[in-house]
């Protein structure tokens, strides 16, 4: 590992990216994650890499989906309101199994909403928020350093499988400062790529990248190849934090930075005498259905805190399969819940 | 030198508010302390007041966000208004009285009244009032050395500001010294 270096959470994005091999950056700037397009305008020309701040998130979306094509690693960023205009573009690069990175640091919504931090976009992440039977990789970092390394996980994702891997962070995570530590060399994966449009010279057939399939056999096909795709993905690549759950009195799930909030709540319990475990997603999708099964019956309840009305929640009432309470807690608005707020709720429930 | 600090830092914008937080956590992290900055972005920036949360430790770091805090410091009457009920009991208030006319009215923590602002126009430049503020904190928690912290300057000032450094020092042992 190399020297500690203090970062903002948006500028380390962008640094992994460029680390990971990431040869094209396409955005339209929003608040709060335009530092990691200032990064790669600064940055990226030492890369020898392509940096363009986009007309609109569509055109940027669709030149994403450009230079997947020809093969590059490649980057957009936005946050809420800029990721639902790319949606059309995401599910077209579903469609066409391009690899690429969408990192979207979730403001409040709906609508225009406000710039503070929120977790109102889980649905539209893991759900498919565009059209089609489609499922994106969706990596959920909770500190600077974590940042960094799933940025770089997150393009082998992409390459390994040929699919979107979004990284979904808030503007706490965005503009924090922390100290990260950056390895000598990446490791990235060496995927084959002999199906990018790259010319064929005239000395091979030519490559097709398409999301078009007229005929109903042949999409049905191609949907079938591509669920078969999510499930070897479900089988590898779901990824979970598991904290302090064995002999738990309530199991806490939460995701991103609302699961630091939880470490202090933890400590704060102990002091109570009050023992609460902490289960925290890292892949939103693939779900990490197993670390709930494991634990289901082990505490008296689950309660999930999350910057929403309740939608990750679903996620764990399913996994937890009707085999114990599953409450929830949820601030909006860029409101943060409080510790002696999440701790009081899990009084609330331990008293039945 | 060991501790926890949980610093809020609070006043105008142009105060060197946000710039003051980071050159705390970029020494803590010199000291091989666990650190997180965290500013203000939100709404609250109209109006021209900024606010950053400092967390220095040798645990690991939980929420970078501050319900409370051990030490304020802060550069205008709002922020006063706004934080004074943050601090813990046994806490720090480092206070720039040139800014703020009133003192904290509670009687269970440490208040520190120095009239930063004016002793910066005396050396001839404004901007060092946060650095004689970020001077009596280091002298009052010694959770970070002066050579860590010129250090830190070094990195976080803008290179066209590096001929200020060593009057920056000298404001920093304004503040380490002052005496009320």
């Amino acid at each position: 590992m190399g020297k500690k270096l203090l970062m903002k959470g948006n500028e380390v994005i962008a640094e992994a990216a460029l680390r990971a091999g990431c040869k094209c950056y396409f955005g339209y700037p929003i608040t709060p994650q335009t530092e990691i397009a200032h990064y790669f305008a600064k940055k990226m020309p030492e890369y020898g890499g392509t940096f363009i701040q986009a007309e609109s998130e569509v055109a940027a979306i669709n030149m994403v989906y450009g230079a997947a094509s020809a093969g590059a690693r490649v980057m957009t960023s936005s946050s809420s309101p800029g990721i639902s205009l790319k949606q059309e573009g995401i599910s077209y690069i579903a469609g066409a199994e391009l690899p690429a990175v969408i990192v979207n640091i979730v403001r409040c919504g709906p609508g225009l909403g406000g710039i503070l931090p929120a977790q109102g976009d889980y649905f539209q992440a893991v759900k498919g928020g565009g059209h089609g039977d489609y499922k994106m990789v969706v990596l959920a970092p909770s500190s600077v350093q974590e940042l960094y390394e799933l940025t770089v996980e997150a393009f082998n994702i992409a390459d390994k499988y040929r699919i979107a891997c979004m990284i979904m962070g808030d503007g706490i995570l965005g503009q924090m400062m922390e100290t990260v530590e950056f390895k000598d060399k990446e490791e990235i994966i060496s995927a084959d790529k002999s199906w990018a449009l790259t010319g064929t010279k005239m000395e091979r057939e030519q490559n097709v990248i398409t999301s078009i399939y007229i005929d109903p056999e042949v999409l049905e096909s191609h949907n079938l190849k591509l669920q078969r795709k999510y499930k070897l993905i479900e089988e590898n690549e779901n990824r979970v934090e598991i904290f302090n759950c064995e002999e738990a009195d309530v199991i806490i799930t939460a995701f991103g930075t609302v699961a630091r909030i939880i470490k202090n709540v933890i400590k704060m319990a102990e002091k109570e005498g009050i023992k609460i475990g902490l289960i925290r997603p890292i892949t939103l999708w693939p779900f990490p259905n197993e670390a709930f099964e494991k634990y289901a019956t082990v505490p008296k309840a689950f309660l999930s805190v999350e910057l929403n009305a309740g939608q990750m929640v679903e996620d764990v009432r399913l996994a937890i399969n009707g085999k114990n309470k599953v409450f929830f807690h949820g601030r909006m608005g860029g409101m943060i819940p409080t510790q002696n707020e999440i701790l009081d709720k899990v009084k609330e429930i331990l008293k039945g | 030198m060991t501790g926890h600090e949980e610093i809020i830092i609070a006043g105008f914008g142009g105060q060197g508010i946000l710039s003051a937080g980071r050159i705390l956590a970029y020494a803590g992290m010199l000291e091989g302390k666990n650190v997180s900055w965290l500013p203000s972005y939100g709404p609250e920036m109209r109006g021209g007041t900024a606010n950053c949360h400092v967390i220095i430790s040798d645990e690991p770091i939980g929420s970078p966000i501050l319900n409370t805090a051990t030490t304020l410091i802060v550069m205008n009457a709002p922020s006063l208004d706004k934080f004074e009920k943050t601090v813990v009991p046994g806490g720090k208030v480092i206070i720039d009285s040139s800014l703020v006319e009133r003192k904290p009215s509670r009687d269970d923590i440490d208040i520190y009244q120095i009239p930063a602002t004016m002793l910066a126009s005396e050396m001839g430049n404004l901007t060092f009032a946060n650095i004689i503020l970020l001077g009596k904190f280091i002298k009052q928690t010694g959770i970070i050395s002066k050579e860590n912290f010129a250090i830190a300057l070094e990195h976080i000032l803008p290179e066209k500001k590096h001929y200020l450094i060593p009057e920056e020092i000298k404001a920093l042992e304004v503040g380490m010294n002052y005496c009320e």
